[in-house]
C-alpha cells in the first residue's frame, strides 16, 4: 500500500464541507456592507483591532509558511526559531511603533501610494508593478501546492482541486472584499492552532515529552544560538549574516513594507488600533514555533525511535521531501475525525494564503495602476467594478501560474529569485524616506534600481557551496558570472545577497539624494516624514494600550525566549 | 459594521466540537485510536472545541448586550 495515501471518511468530508459553507456564508453576510470602493478595498476602516491583529499574523500563515517552517524544523531544529524571535517579532514591533503612523496617517490607501505621496510617480510605479506580479505569482504557487498535495495525499484530481478551491476563494472575496479575506484569515488562525495542537501533543507524548524528543535529536538541533559562532551548524549561517541579513534586511523588508500584511493594519478603525495591530499579531506569533516548528522536530525524532516505522516520505524526485512532514504526521497520528479537522486546517491555510494575495493584488492594481495610469477620475462605482474584475482576473492569472509551476521546472524558484532581488533593497528606501527628509524621488528610484541590480550581480558572483575545480552548478543557484564568493548554504548566500542589495540601495539613495534637488516642500511632507510630523501623544491612554510600552514588553519576551533556547 | 466575527467562529467550532465528540463517543475503544496512542482524541478534542465554540457564542451575546 502507498504509505502516503490517506483515506477520508464521511466524517472528514463533512468537516471540510462545514468550513466551506461558513466562509462562503461570511462572504454573503458581508455583501451588504460593500457599498463603496473603499468598503471593498479597505474594509471601510471599520474592523475591530483583535481581528486585524490576528489577520496580520495569519495573512502570512499561508501554506508556504506552515509547510515550510515544519520542513525547516526537521532540517535545522530550534534554529528555525530565528525566523520568529529574531526576524518577525522585532520587525512587527518596529512597524507598530515607528512606521504605522506614516502609513495610516498619510491617508495612503496602499504601500505604493505612500511612495507616491512621499517621493514621486515613478517610484510608486516601480513598486506597484513589482508587487502586483509578485502577489499573483505567489497566489498561483499556493494554489499549485494545494492541488499537488491533495493529489498526492487524497488522490484527488489535480485540475478539480485547483478549480474547486479557486471557486471557493473567488466566491467569498468577490462578495465581501477585503473584509471577507480578513475575517476568514482569523477563522483560519483558530483552525490551524486547534487543528494542529493535538498533533503536537500526541507526538510529544509518543516521544516521551520534550526531553524525550531532544534525546533523539542531534545536539545542534537543541540550540538556537550556541552554534552560531561559525557556519558549522545545520543552517550553515554565522550570526552576523543571520542578524543583519535575516533579522534586519529581509524581515523588516517583508513585515514593514509588504502590502499584503500592512493592508491588514490599514483596515483598523483608528491610528491607535492600526499601531496595535502588529503588536497583537506579534504575541501569538512568538508562540507559533510550537505549532509549526516542533512538528518538524517530532518527525525527525520519531525516525530514530526504536520500533517506529515512521519516516518522512519521499517526494516525486525520490529524495526525502521535508515539505511532507506535516501531512505525513497527520496521517500517522490522527484517526478519522481529527484527520478531517487537521486537513481542513491545512486547506484553509492554502486558500486564505491565496485570498490574502488576491485582495492585496486587486487594491494595488485598481488604485496604483488602473486609477493612476489607465483611467483617472472615474466614478467610485467604476473602481468598485474594476476591483471585482481584478479579483476574477487575479484568480485566473493565479490558475495560469499554477499550471506554469506544474509544467515548467524551476519557474517558481526563478520567481522566488526575482522577488528576492526586488525585495532585498526595498526596506532601505522606506527607512530613508520616513526618517530623512532630504531623500528625493530620484534618490529613491535609482537607489531601488541600483540595489536590485546589485542583488542580480551578487547572485552571479556567488555560489551556495564551495565548488571543486571544474564543478558547475545550475545558473539558478548562482555563480553564472563566476564563483567569487562561496557560502556554506543557499540560506547564507540569500542572507548575504540581501545585505549587499540593502547596503547598495541605502548608500546610492543617499548619494543621489544629495546630487538632486528636493521636489517636495516641508509642508508637503508633513505626515510622511518623522521629523516633520507631530508626535503622537499617548500619555492619556492606559498603559496596556500604548504601542511603545506593550511593544517593548513583547521584545523583552522574545529576548527571554532566545536565551531559554540558547 | 454590524458584523461580529465571534458568531461565525462560535458556530464553526460548536459544530466541529459536536461532530467530533459524538463520533468519539460512538467509537469508544475502537481500533482507529491505535494511531493516536490509544487516546480517544476525537472525544477529548471534540469537547475542547465545543467549549471554545460556546465561549465565543457567549462573548458575542455579551458584546451585543453591551451595545
Amino acid at each position: 500500500m502507498d504509505s502516503n495515501a490517506i483515506n477520508l471518511t464521511l466524517i472528514d468530508y463533512s468537516i471540510l464541507a462545514v468550513y466551506i459553507l461558513v466562509v462562503i456564508g461570511i462572504g454573503f453576510a458581508l455583501r451588504r456592507n460593500m457599498k463603496t470602493a473603499d468598503d471593498f478595498f479597505l474594509s471601510g476602516k471599520s474592523i475591530p483591532v483583535w481581528v486585524t491583529g490576528l489577520a496580520f499574523l495569519s495573512a502570512n500563515l499561508g501554506a508556504q509558511e506552515v509547510i515550510g517552517m515544519a520542513a525547516s524544523g526537521a532540517k535545522y531544529g530550534i534554529m528555525t526559531s530565528h525566523f520568529y524571535w529574531v526576524g518577525a517579532i522585532p520587525a512587527m514591533i518596529f512597524l507598530a511603533i515607528f512606521m504605522m503612523p506614516f502609513y495610516y496617517g498619510s491617508k495612503a490607501r496602499s504601500v505604493p501610494e505612500y511612495l507616491k505621496l512621499r517621493f514621486d510617480e515613478k517610484t510608486r510605479g516601480l513598486n506597484a508593478i513589482a508587487f502586483a506580479v509578485m502577489t499573483v505569482a505567489s497566489s498561483g504557487a499556493s494554489l499549485h501546492a494545494l492541488a499537488a498535495l491533495m493529489h498526492l495525499l487524497l488522490k484527488w484530481d489535480y485540475n478539480v482541486s485547483l478549480i474547486a478551491s479557486s471557486i471557493v476563494v473567488l466566491a467569498y472575496v468577490l462578495k465581501g472584499g477585503l473584509s471577507s479575506a480578513i475575517y476568514t484569515e482569523v477563522l483560519q488562525f483558530f483552525l490551524i492552532v486547534l487543528g494542529f495542537a493535538p498533533l503536537v501533543i500526541i507526538g510529544l507524548n509518543d516521544l516521551g515529552g520534550w526531553t524525550g524528543m531532544m534525546s533523539k535529536l542531534p545536539e545542534t538541533y537543541a540550540h538556537s544560538w550556541k552554534y552560531m559562532g561559525t557556519t558549522a551548524n545545520p543552517m550553515g549561517v554565522e550570526w552576523f549574516g543571520m542578524v543583519f541579513g535575516l533579522g534586519f534586511v529581509l524581515s523588516f523588508g517583508y513585515w514593514c513594507t509588504d502590502f499584503l500584511v500592512v493592508q491588514r493594519a490599514m483596515a483598523a478603525k483608528n491610528m491607535g488600533d492600526a499601531r496595535r495591530t502588529p503588536i497583537i499579531g506579534a504575541i501569538p506569533k512568538m508562540a507559533f514555533p510550537i505549532i509549526v516548528i516542533v512538528p518538524g522536530m517530532i518527525a525527525l525524532a520519531l525516525m530514530s525511535k526504536t520500533g517506529s516505522t515512521y519516516h518522512i516520505p519521499n517526494g516525486i524526485t525520490g529524495e526525502t521531501d521535508f515539505n511532507l512532514v506535516i501531512p505525513s504526521l497527520i496521517a500517522h497520528y490522527l484517526p478519522t475525525g481529527m484527520l478531517g479537522l487537521a486537513l481542513t486546517a491545512l486547506m484553509a491555510s492554502f486558500m486564505s494564503g491565496m485570498a490574502g494575495n488576491v485582495t492585496a493584488f486587486n487594491t494595488v492594481w485598481t488604485y496604483d495602476i488602473y486609477q493612476s495610469y489607465i483611467a483617472k477620475g472615474k466614478s467610485d462605482s467604476h473602481y468598485m467594478w474594476m476591483g471585482k474584475f481584478a479579483t476574477v482576473a487575479g484568480i485566473l492569472i493565479s490558475i495560469g501560474f499554477a499550471y506554469v509551476a506544474k509544467n515548467v521546472n524551476n519557474i517558481m524558484d526563478f520567481l522566488q529569485l526575482v522577488f528576492g532581488f526586488v525585495n532585498a533593497p526595498v526596506f532601505a528606501t522606506f527607512l530613508l524616506g520616513m526618517f530623512w527628509k532630504r531623500t528625493t524621488g530620484h534618490g529613491a528610484f535609482f537607489g531601488l534600481l541600483g540595489g536590485t541590480l546589485a542583488a542580480v550581480v551578487f547572485h552571479g558572483l556567488s555560489s551556495p557551496s564551495i565548488l571543486a575545480a571544474g564543478e558547475t552548478i545550475p545558473w539558478i543557484k548562482g555563480a553564472w558570472i563566476g564563483a567569487h564568493f562561496s557560502f556554506t548554504s543557499s540560506m547564507a548566500q540569500n542572507f548575504w545577497l540581501a545585505i549587499v542589495a540593502w547596503s547598495v540601495c541605502f548608500v546610492l539613495t543617499i548619494l543621489v539624494s544629495f546630487a538632486t534637488a528636493r521636489t517636495k516642500s516641508d509642508e508637503e511632507l508633513k505626515g510622511l516624514v518623522y521629523s516633520l510630523t507631530p508626535k503622537i501623544r499617548e500619555e492619556n491612554e492606559p498603559i496596556w494600550m500604548r504601542p511603545a510600552i506593550v511593544g517593548g514588553l513583547v521584545l523583552m519576551v522574545a529576548l527571554i525566549l532566545n536565551i531559554i533556547f540558547w | 459594521m454590524n458584523f461580529d466575527l465571534r458568531l461565525p467562529i462560535g458556530i464553526l467550532f460548536t459544530v466541529y466540537g459536536a461532530i467530533l465528540a459524538v463520533y468519539g463517543a460512538l467509537t469508544l475503544g475502537s481500533d482507529i485510536y491505535k494511531k493516536s496512542l490509544g487516546t480517544n482524541i476525537n472525544l477529548i478534542w471534540g469537547c475542547v472545541l465545543l467549549v471554545f465554540g460556546l465561549l465565543m457564542w457567549i462573548f458575542a451575546i455579551l458584546g451585543r448586550r453591551n451595545k
